[in-house]
């Protein structure tokens, strides 16, 4: 990976260590909990797991601000814990039940919440950069110095519409922070292969807009990037790209068998790149915890998945009545 | 204590697959993230992780086995210290169906609407003349005026003041924050409008021609007409897409197609299609304060007619009622759009023929007024529907359906569909003139309803 490596230490306090912990974990136990459900039969249809990009979210979600805005593709789950959704009505969309954040009506790919400013969830690939781009020419027509996080992959980095997207982002100065998630794999088409460019945020250059990239495996170097993007937007000097170098573990979706790449590079970034087991390295070399404090954490994360499981399935199946509801305001 | 491990569902359609390879064995110690086994779905050949850590206590399902059934216990994982005996008979079922609802059928769609006959303006109110662009122009103005988050964006709406002068002034009382100028690049600056919507704003988005938006129609459909339903209401799009639609004149075949049934399909979108000024302020200034996304479908040959417009502080015509034009017995013919220009001369050919036709201007398209259609067919008997467009999967042939089911007993003659000739529209002047729906092609169609 060509991201930039953090070299100074790092200035953070053992509680915000201990918070990103927690909510990288959260993620991940989330997401294996999903996949096992998945794999039961409760979760219908597609479901694209974040396990490996936790420190993506995270990181930005540190950096922003009560009120700022964010909107991601259809690998949402993450994005939604992260902002506080709560994981019982996340697991239960999930399972497309009553007690889903949509009512089990968005699935995977479609979930919302006006109370935490996340405008989804999209399934069309690209689709939410101009929408994003469009929420923070809201913000600026209104005034309000809010920013919006535009979560997209690197796959959804060569769609027309991010361009079109970015010139009018650039010519309006939207407070816009463009966040490409690069995970290095279009579905199972490796970034080598689908674009021209090997660092992506260079292509905001032709429209005037700065750029970087970063380590998407340190939650304290995406945090530290992204407080510079929030400065940059807030200050009234338009879009900001991140290029945030990422590793997806798992395929997809839960039907990819990941045949395009080996085990040996997922194992390879596992064990030695891996956003949580940093953090974790972290708290115990700096003595911020101890081995028990952390199993305690494990155990209180576990517990918290494990209700929102029992919630996802024992939530009812949405009233027949719902099928006819939500489609006029 | 003890856990199943079920065979997992691997892909959105797999029922049973072939639990291929162990990479464990009895006796192993797996944590969380390590593959336990392969397995082969409908699809593909997949690895299949452990959730949980644990020992692998007993493989219930041999490697190699075909057709294993989603959910069946496949191997025993147990704790330290745990001993596997025969917990795999004790263990209880392994998931609990889905709890189902009370109700096992589906809920009927809505009603048709009551047909209202209220007048759209009150008796005694004053008229002026108005052409069609200038009453849109002043419908945009008041709703701007009255509402900060109204705004107007599209490709020279600005300076230029609009490609067909549609938006003349409004850059000049509203300023350059309200009236947006915009690259030519309608998917974009239609997504922008769509995320600006949901962030609060009421966004006119003009497209210098339908014909155009259909690089946009992504965002039209599935971000603006979708996202009230799959976030559960929590948001959506109280925005207006508009601009003129269908055929101009000698523009060719990618600058005149009819796009109304095209987007009528899709719920969550309202669509409206006025013929008259009267009816392009009154649905406009509706459009502007709806809390949906509506589709505004305008005609570049109407701008410059003039017509009849109260003069009225805050005139508006709500959605889903038609007007009926004129009233007859003989037949009824139902258009919308400029099919009413073609529509209402072959009304005034035919009476000179002793027919009386009654002409219904849908007006929008949806929701549409069946309601006014049935109640006209069960006095006349007869239906004549009128369009731009192209004939397969047309407004008419769906009016047709309603009017077939229900009110199929009322009719004395199969309904026929006047439509677009199924081409695209030829550049040169006669063969344009030849794929267009005409006047001779309604009275011919009334005549044929009629059995004169």
């Amino acid at each position: 990976m060509a991201a930039r490596k953090s070299t100074k230490k790092p200035n953070v306090s053992a509680e915000e260590l201990t918070t990103y912990y927690r909510e990288m974990l959260l993620i991940r136990r989330f997401e294996e909990k999903a996949g096992q459900l998945y794999g039961m039969g409760l979760i219908g249809g597609f479901c694209h797991l974040y396990i490996g990009q936790e420190a993506v979210v995270v990181g930005l979600e540190a950096a922003a601000e009560e009120g700022d805005k964010r909107i991601t593709s259809y690998r949402d789950h993450g994005h939604m814990l992260a902002c506080g959704m709560d994981a019982g009505g996340v697991m239960a969309e999930l399972t497309g039940r009553e007690g889903g954040l949509s009512k089990g009506k968005g699935g995977s790919m479609h979930m919302f919440s006006k109370e935490k400013h996340f405008y989804g969830g999209h399934g069309i690939v690209g689709a939410q950069v101009p929408l994003g781009a469009g929420l923070a020419f809201a913000d600026k027509y209104k005034g309000n110095g809010r920013v919006t996080f535009t979560y997209f992959g690197d796959g959804a980095a060569n769609q027309g519409q991010v361009y079109e997207a970015f010139n009018m982002a650039a010519i309006w100065d939207l407070p816009v922070i463009f966040v490409i998630e690069n995970n290095q794999y279009a579905m199972g088409t490796a970034q080598s292969r689908s674009t021209s460019t090997p660092d992506i945020f260079t292509r905001g250059e032709a429209f005037g807009i700065p750029g970087e990239a970063v380590d998407g495996m340190s939650v304290l170097a995406v945090k530290e990037a992204g407080e510079k993007a929030v400065a940059h937007c807030r200050s009234g000097k338009g879009p900001y790209i991140l290029e945030i170098k990422t590793y997806r573990y798992r395929g997809h979706s839960m039907s990819d068998p990941a045949k395009y790449r080996t085990r040996e590079e997922v194992q390879k970034m596992r064990e030695e790149r891996d956003p949580i087991e940093q953090v974790r390295e972290l708290l115990l070399t700096g003595k911020h915890a101890t081995e028990d404090d952390l199993k305690a954490i494990d155990k209180e994360i576990k517990d918290v998945v494990n209700a929102a499981a029992d919630f996802a399935k024992e939530s009812p199946v949405p009233h027949i009545d719902e099928l006819w509801t939500d489609i006029y305001a | 204590m003890a856990i199943e491990i079920l065979m997992p569902a691997l892909s959105p359609t797999m029922e049973e697959g072939t639990l291929a390879k162990w990479l464990v064995k009895e006796g192993d110690t797996v944590s969380s993230g390590d593959i336990l086994a392969e397995i082969e779905t409908d699809k593909a050949t997949m690895e299949f992780e452990a959730v949980d850590e644990g020992i692998v206590g007993k493989i219930l399902i041999a490697e190699g086995t075909e057709g294993v059934k989603v959910n069946t216990a496949i191997a025993i994982m147990v704790e330290e210290g745990e001993e596997v005996g025969d917990l795999a008979a004790a263990l209880a079922p392994a998931t609990a169906p889905a709890p189902t609802s009370a109700a096992p059928t589906v809920a009927a769609a809505p009603a048709a609407p009551q047909v209202d006959l209220t007048p759209d303006w009150p008796e005694g109110t004053s008229m002026k003349q108005q052409t069609v662009r200038e009453a849109l122009r002043d419908a945009m103005a008041e709703e701007m005026r009255g509402d900060e988050d109204v705004y107007l964006m599209g490709e020279e709406v600005a300076e230029y003041q609009g490609a067909y002068k549609v938006s003349q002034g409004l850059l000049d009382e509203f300023g350059s924050k309200r009236v947006i100028d915009t690259p030519i690049t309608e998917h974009g600056f239609a997504g922008i409008a769509v995320g600006a919507a949901f962030g609060g704003l009421k966004p006119i988005v003009e497209f210098m021609t339908f014909n155009f938006a259909m690089q946009a129609i992504d965002h039209i459909i599935n971000s603006a007409a979708k996202t009230l339903y799959m976030s559960g209401g929590q948001m959506g799009a109280p925005m207006v897409f508009r601009g003129p639609n269908g055929a101009a004149a000698r523009v060719g075949a990618q600058h005149s197609q009819d796009y109304a049934a095209w987007y009528m399909q899709i719920p969550g979108l309202k669509v409206a299609m006025p013929y008259s000024a009267s009816d392009a302020k009154g649905l406009l200034k509706s459009a502007i304060r709806d809390p949906n996304p509506v589709i505004f479908l305008e005609n570049e040959i109407l701008y410059g007619r003039s017509f009849d417009v109260p003069a009225m502080d805050d005139f508006t015509v709500p959605f889903g009622k038609a007007r009926i034009w004129r009233e007859g017995a003989d037949v009824t013919i139902v258009s919308f759009g400029i099919g009413m220009q073609y529509a209402l001369e072959a009304a005034d050919k035919l009476a000179e023929d002793g027919v009386s036709a009654e002409v219904i201007d849908l007006r929008t398209l949806r929701p549409m007024d069946t309601g006014s259609i049935i109640k006209s067919v069960m006095k006349t008997n007869r239906l004549v529907t009128v369009e731009e467009g192209w004939p397969q999967g047309s407004v008419g042939s769906y009016i047709s359906s309603v009017v077939m089911q229900e009110a199929f007993d009322y009719l004395d003659a199969p309904v026929i569909n006047c439509t677009g000739k199924d081409v695209p529209m030829p550049y040169a002047a006669n063969l344009e003139k030849l794929a267009l729906v005409t006047t001779d092609d309604v009275i011919a169609a009334v005549k044929q309803v009629t059995y004169r």
